[in-house]
């Protein structure tokens, strides 16, 4: 796969070393190139790339509030549309909290309505930006601030919000599941997106260096660790058929990814095999 | 221009249709819901060509008008009550990232108790968000200040968004004659929308509604203090622009036999109209009242309120709000801004309670016997 050199986030942002978000960004700008429009929710991306007067964005960007990225991309679709513009490539980028939490209603309308757009949810499992509190993508068993594991609990006790079937569920043209560590299936993925008449949905596995405790050298391959263990499937839903895009030859045991973070090192024995169980039924229905 | 019978919603409507917005976002809400209809109706018919975008909500509606007007281009939504305070987050954002928006706005009381009926305490719960507001009496005035909310708001010294409110069903359902402007009239008034300054293009990359902290945070707040106290006089050009085009005069404040008063009744909307034929009345009674109506209310016309009740003793505020235990918006306003003056507030009509002449006759003996600042008229008080 041809990469284009030009970075269109410019480097000198405030993202921590190893933050898969800014590698989200980069890969999807280097897919959908200049001629675009982005719109983020409020969350890290937002508040680490426009410092103002400073700002990586090489390509329009606007920033409203934290649940509305949806609805505001809606705006800006139509109006470029309005302009004759409708060549313009409209990304919104929301992390979890902003996609899957708060703006869950604002992009419903978005999808419902069908604007030709591409939404990409950086999924990392909390609220990185405010001090890694739990949101409903946060996986079960997780420790985070609000979530916290104690002499009576084992972290977050509801398993994730599953956000890519309630996109399916809208009957949209293009859904997919990704991950950072696969950058080429990702930017497939992005591609498939945004040449889709009509919306279109990605949820990005983000590792999150700060908020799941691991080095950030190690950002790539806590993310490769959960699609090889099945614990974050890639897959596609194109016009209704759903296809699995990656098979780890040999899934590996759940307990590998889990082991490379902080946030699952208080679960013992008989948590992770709830997980591997909850790993394993995921696997059977989707044929992984 | 052609003259019809129509509700000031349809008026409205009108006046959206002749502005020609690009994009329309709107969410139904009573007593405001006409307004969506009547445009689906023009987009449905070809009567307008816009981007209607039929959202799921009053805080989507705003957020795609944020997100359209920052591309750009002309920009209307229109809202009541409970759909105002949902908007309320992105009310402000609109203002800071200086979206020149303009909404109509039907005055509705807030819940709880859950009410449909009109007062004023939706809007003034927005008088701090840096929307321009504009109080209509009637669909005619709705009308022209809906083209006149388009023309100041664009205007590239003020950029602010602009909310036109008109009272909830008293006058959003009461059919009136309206002089409907023509097309030409109108495009020589209100020519099309050219922004000057950052806007969504991908030929020339900009960031809008950028992160910042306290070195730039109030500068940019600042900012928009200098356009709103600028706005007066733009808002008077337009006007003067208005009444050269079209034949009708405006104004910030609308003033009745103020002149000679030792009382003067002051409101926002359509209290006023009531209050107007009552002060004939009271006057060959022996009372020497005037009344002033509040037209612009954010700017507010300090200078022109002065003036006007320059020789009066006495103010007399009629609210459909209330700060509570403080009196109404208006009221603290005019304390702010008025010296030498008993002003005296009056609490009236929430929820629609009707302002009947013998309610202003209260009024009046309480503000010419006072025995408290704060006064609800309608209401068994408790001392």
């Amino acid at each position: 796969m041809d990469f284009p050199k030009e970075e269109l986030l410019a480097p000198g942002h405030r993202g921590c070393a190893g933050c898969g978000a800014a590698l989200a960004v980069r890969l999807a700008l280097k897919q959908a190139g200049k001629n675009t429009v982005v719109i983020t929710a409020t969350g890290c991306l937002e508040v680490m790339t426009t410092p103002y007067p400073e700002t990586a964005w090489e390509v329009p960007f606007v920033h409203v509030a934290f649940e509305n990225a949806g609805a505001v991309a809606s705006g800006v679709e139509r109006a470029l549309k309005a302009q004759g513009k409708e060549d313009v490539n409209v990304i919104a980028f929301g992390g979890d909290g902003g996609s899957v939490d708060i703006g869950l209603q604002s992009i419903s309308g978005a999808m419902e309505r069908g604007h030709n757009l591409t939404y990409i949810c950086y999924d990392n499992e909390a609220y990185m930006n405010t001090g890694i509190q739990r949101s409903g993508a946060t996986p079960w068993g997780a420790s985070t601030t609000t979530s916290p594991s104690g002499s009576i609990s084992y972290g977050e006790d509801k398993p994730k919000k599953n956000m890519p079937m309630i996109m399916a569920a809208h009957g949209i043209p293009y859904i997919a599941t990704a991950s950072i560590s696969y950058p080429e299936d990702y930017m497939n993925k992005v591609k498939k997106a945004i040449e889709t008449k009509g919306p279109a949905y990605i949820h990005l596995s983000q590792p999150c260096t700060t908020g799941w405790g691991f080095d950030p050298s190690k950002t790539i391959e806590v993310g490769r660790l959960s699609v090889e263990t099945g614990f974050w499937p890639l897959y596609e839903i194109e016009n209704g058929e759903f296809k699995v895009t990656y098979r780890p030859t040999e899934r590996k045991p759940v307990v590998e990814y889990l082991k490379s973070q902080k946030r699952f090192k208080h679960l013992g024995e008989e948590q992770v095999q709830t997980i591997q169980d909850y790993v394993d039924n995921q696997c059977d229905e989707f044929g992984i | 221009m052609t003259k019809k019978v129509m509700t000031a919603t349809a008026a409205i409507s009108n006046a959206v249709k002749l502005a020609k917005p690009d994009v329309i976002p709107v969410y139904p809400i009573t007593p405001m819901t006409t307004v969506a209809e009547y445009i689906a109706d023009y987009v449905a018919n070809g009567e307008l060509d816009t981007e209607y975008i039929r959202v799921e909500s009053e805080h989507s509606a705003m957020s795609a008008a944020i997100g359209a007007s920052s591309t750009g281009v002309r920009t209307y939504t229109a809202t009541s009550s409970q759909g105002l305070m949902y908007m309320h987050e992105v009310l402000f954002a609109a203002a800071g990232m200086r979206a020149p928006i303009v909404m109509g706005e039907a005055n509705r009381s807030i819940s709880s108790p859950l009410c449909i009926l009109n007062d004023q305490q939706d809007s003034i719960a927005q008088r701090d968000s840096g929307w321009m507001q504009f109080y209509a009496k009637d669909g005619q005035e709705a009308l022209d200040l809906t083209l006149t909310a388009f023309k100041v708001a664009e205007n590239e010294n003020i950029l602010l968004p602009a909310m036109v409110c008109i009272d909830g069903f008293i006058i959003t359902h009461t059919n009136e004659i309206v002089d409907v402007p023509e097309q030409e009239e109108v495009d020589r008034f209100l020519p099309p929308y050219v922004p000057k300054y950052s806007y969504l293009d991908p030929e020339k990359p900009v960031t809008v509604g950028s992160f910042t902290d306290s070195r730039y945070y109030m500068d940019a707040r600042y900012a928009v203090e200098v356009a709103m106290n600028k706005s007066v006089e733009v808002i008077e050009d337009a006007l003067k622009d208005f009444k050269d085009i079209f034949g009708r005069e405006h104004d910030l404040i609308e003033t009745y036999k103020c002149e000679d008063a030792d009382i003067i009744f002051i409101g926002l909307g359509s209290v006023c109209s009531t209050v107007k034929v009552l002060v004939d009345e009271m006057r060959e009674k022996g009372e020497k009242v005037g009344m002033l109506r509040i037209v612009s209310y954010r700017p507010f016309p300090s200078e022109k309120i002065n003036e006007a009740i320059k020789n009066a003793s006495k103010i007399a505020v009629m609210e459909k709000d209330i700060s509570f235990g403080m009196g109404g918006a208006l009221y603290q306003d005019l304390k702010t801004t008025v010296e030498g003056k008993e002003i005296i507030d009056f609490v009236i009509g929430l929820g629609g309670r009707d302002i009947t002449p013998s309610a202003i006759y209260e009024v009046l003996e309480r503000t010419k016997n006072p025995t408290k600042i704060i006064n609800w008229i309608g209401v068994e008080e408790v001392d």
